[in-house]
């Protein structure tokens, strides 16, 4: 910090060192946050009906956080473990995406690749994609990476052993946790008006689907809403939506 | 299906579809309309996520309980650019505390 007021009082540009740890630092914050909500995955997973040691290998092996609590809510809500894993698999599907990206910033090969591969989740992208150049988009890719699985890794630890001491996780409104952090995921990517059709019909099939079939294949079929999203013309559709 | 295999399949899953994203070629992934098809596709699962986490009651009948009113209060929390935190915390808390009071 005083690095920073000196360097603005002398008017003088960052250099590529300081540039490097401030990134750094913000991969931590991103770690911290997102840490201290694994609480909240490690107490749903044990409260699911998954061991202490499940749910930590879940956090470790599996690392996606969107498909941890979908694994764990379908298995909760008392599905099948293949419907599970269809879930979990369907919403991790968008890390594949961001490694079309990823990988073409960072250039890894051998076990670095497996490793950067692993580690591409929603954050570690979000913090590698909006930097200025390459450099420091490897630099926020792994500290961001890195302290995520560190501390999400060890949250979730300690929230599968609170769990059990915790009774009902709905009696701290656990159950509503999940939802409200989705909706909050989701939220920025709700900018244009398809997109909030997209997320209101498929909420809506969803439900219409739910009463009927086994947990997990409701939001499996709704997956429609995006694929009639992406068939249809853009006549309607301003070119903000390209962007 | 064991919960242990349900966990390493899922985890197998996971990586495999990370690792796809290193070494799929670019060409593939080009079409206009897998592309447009893909963009959409978090939004839709998420949304019936959200949906199904809080309308529904175990055996997939529809209820309106505390749960509602958690996502009520994160969907205003996000409206005010309310953090991540504060969102997930201000809906456990809302749902927490009508459960208190015997509601929901």
């Amino acid at each position: 910090m005083t690095d920073e007021a000196a360097r603005q009082a002398d008017d003088i540009p960052p250099t590529p060192g300081q540039q490097s740890k401030a990134v750094a630092r913000k991969g931590i914050w991103v770690g911290i946050a997102t840490g201290a909500y694994g609480i909240s995955y490690g107490a749903l997973a044990v409260a699911a009906g998954l061991s202490f040691w499940q749910a930590v290998a879940l956090s470790l092996l599996l690392f996606s956080g969107g498909s941890q609590f979908a694994l764990v809510g379908v298995l909760g809500a008392g599905g099948s473990g293949a419907s599970a894993i269809g879930t979990s698999t369907l919403l991790g599907l968008r890390n594949g995406f961001y490694g079309l990206q990823v990988s073409k910033l960072l250039q890894v090969t051998g076990w670095r690749r497996a490793a950067a591969a692993h580690l591409t989740i929603d954050e570690s992208t979000a913090v590698s994609i909006t930097q200025p150049d390459r450099a420091l988009s490897r630099v926020g890719f792994w500290w961001t990476g890195l302290s995520v699985f560190v501390l999400w890794g060890l949250m979730s630890a300690v929230g599968a052993a609170l769990g059990n001491a915790m009774g009902d996780p709905a009696r701290f409104g656990l159950d509503a946790a999940a939802p409200a952090a989705f909706c909050a995921l989701v939220w920025s990517r709700l900018q244009t008006r398809r997109s909030q059709l997209v997320a209101v019909a498929a909420g809506l099939i969803a439900l219409a689907v739910a009463p009927h079939t086994a947990s997990g294949i409701p939001v499996l079929v709704a997956a429609l809403a995006a694929v009639v999203a992406g068939f249809l013309p853009d006549r309607n559709v301003t070119t903000a939506e390209e962007i | 299906m064991s919960l242990w295999t349900t966990v390493l399949l899922a985890s197998a899953l996971s990586f495999a579809t990370k690792f796809a994203g290193y070494v799929v070629p670019q060409s593939v992934l080009d079409h206009p309309l897998t592309d447009r098809v893909m963009h959409y596709l978090p939004v839709a699962l998420l949304a019936a996520l959200i949906a199904v986490q809080t309308f529904t009651a175990d055996h997939g009948s529809l209820i309106l309980d505390a749960r509602a009113a958690g996502l009520a209060v994160a969907i205003g929390c996000l409206l005010l650019r309310a953090p991540f935190l504060v969102v997930v915390v201000a809906a456990a808390a809302t749902a927490a505390l009508l459960r208190a009071a015997g509601i929901g």
